[in-house]
This record gives structure tokens, sequence and C-alpha cells, in this order.
């Protein structure tokens, strides 16, 4: 996880993998989208795929790029794991609501509790 | 893209939506008046109760907020591993009980911050909340994602930290 982070911070490598996103390509197309020397999307090359973001499409004459689908399966599961920080943080925030609104009626204690 | 919500859920149910590549929208109804609604997210000694994963032994060590336009708040947190970090911004525009503004940095983490816009709206005596976070970049939402910020401060707060390091 935190080296697939590491891999899309750097703002040229996540270009890398929207591009990849859109079908598979060589370094050429790669250079040519990006206006990047050929050495320096090489190396990007490389960190994404030992960070298992990108692989090498085997039977290609050409050798292609593409993103690994676990990697965008991870991506999606970021998504949901956030949305937990938030759903336990509200459910503590939906306890602070309702003690203070207990607060708000101490003649009425029929009702709750 | 819509995160599903769980079942166990004690309260009403968070939804989190994406919107676009920089824009996450997080909702969830409270069964209490706005103006209630409004003070507890805003009220410094309140935010203490619930601002804090405490599922992931994170605690609130310091909570500070001067809640009117221009004045500013800090949140200090110390993650389970004794770690402090720290949650800071300025109120943009501050409407009790219905709206909130907010920039928002985590400062760990260097850059342009995260505009929130909070809106409460009062309906059949609750209170329907809508937190929206514009992120200043697709790859910082992604960062934030990709940390879950729960992970972040769960167990790799020292990796981060040390990724920070490397990458600056």
């Amino acid at each position: 996880m935190i080296a697939t982070f590491a891999a899309l911070a750097e703002s040229n490598r996540f270009r890398i993998v929207e591009l990849l996103r859109g079908g598979n390509r060589s370094v050429n197309e790669l250079v040519n989208r990006l206006h990047l020397p050929q050495p320096q999307v090489s190396k990007h090359l490389r960190v994404l795929r030992e960070a298992g973001v990108v692989e090498v499409e085997p039977r290609a004459q050409q050798r292609l790029y593409r993103v690994r689908p676990e990697a965008l399966r991870e991506c999606h599961a970021w998504l949901e794991r956030y949305r937990g920080l938030w759903d336990r943080r509200l459910d503590a925030l939906d306890r602070v609501v309702h003690d203070l609104k207990e607060k708000e009626k101490p003649h009425d204690r029929r009702t709750r509790k | 893209m819509i995160a599903e919500p769980e079942s166990r859920t004690r309260g009403h149910q968070t939804t989190m939506e994406q919107r676009g590549d920089r824009e996450l929208i997080i909702t969830r109804r409270f069964d209490a008046p706005a103006r209630i609604v409004f003070e507890a997210w805003t009220r410094a000694d309140l935010v203490a109760q619930w601002w804090a994963p405490q599922s992931r032994g994170v605690s609130i060590t310091s909570c500070e907020a001067e809640v009117r336009p221009g004045g500013r708040y800090r949140y200090v947190l110390r993650t389970g591993k004794g770690e402090t970090v720290a949650f800071s911004g300025a109120y943009l525009e501050v409407e009790p009980p219905t709206r909130v503004v907010y920039t928002q940095i985590f400062e760990p983490v260097p850059g342009p911050p995260v505009l929130v816009t909070v809106t409460f709206e009062e309906r059949d005596g609750g209170t329907d909340l809508t937190a929206l976070e514009v992120y200043p970049s697709k790859e910082v939402l992604e960062m934030v994602l990709a940390t879950g910020m729960e992970t972040g401060m769960r167990e790799t707060m020292d990796q981060l930290a040390a990724l920070l390091g490397r990458l600056g």
C-alpha cells in the first residue's frame, strides 16, 4: 500500500498511470505524450513496476506497459477505508449530539435512556 | 463511485461519494436540530470528543478553535505509537447553524490546503449534514485515500514521515 502511494505521489508517475489507464502503451508513446526525456520516463516506469502498479505486457512484440488490475482494485478499496474512518468519527459525533440534546431537556427523562 | 454503507452502523448511515477527481462528499443524518449539530461540529471542547479515530488508538491532546471568519483552529492528535500530528486551518465562512467553510492542512504534509464546506440542513426534526472536501489536486486526494488517514494514523505514520522526507 505504502509502495503504491509512494509511486503515485510523484506527479509524472501519476500522469503515466493515468495514460496507461486509457490503454497499454510503449515507452516511446509515453515519451511523446509526456514531453519528458526517455531515460526519465524509463526510470519512472521502473519505480512503478517495482511498486507493482504497472507491468510489461509479456506477449507483445513491442514492450507495452499496462496498469495491473490488482493495483486498481487497491485504489477502489481506498475510498471504502476512508469512508470507514468517517463512519466511526460520525458515530462519535452522533453520541456528542445525543448528549447535547439530552442536556437541553432535563425535565423530560421518559423518552430516552 | 459510491462506497456502500455498512449495516452495523449504530446511528444513521455515512455515505461517501467521489465527485470528479478531487472532490469528496460525505453525508450523514443526525436526530437533532441543526444548531446542536453545528455546535458539536465546531466547538473545540466538543470536537475533542469525536474527531480522533479512537478505535485506532488515536487521541486528541489539544483542540483549539476560534470559530469566526478569519479565525483559526488546530487539532493536535497523538497516534497509538505516541507520535504527535496536527490538523489546522482557517475559517472562511461561519453561518450558524447552516454552514461553515474552512481550510484544512494535515501539517505533516506541506502544500495547499483542502477546502471544506459543511452544510447543516434541518428536516423533520433532524439534520442532514453534508461535508464537501475539495482537494488541491487529484494527487493529494489519491494520497489521502491511499493512506486512508486511518492507516496513516494507525501504524504507518512513521513510514509516511520517512516517505515524505524522501519525496521532499
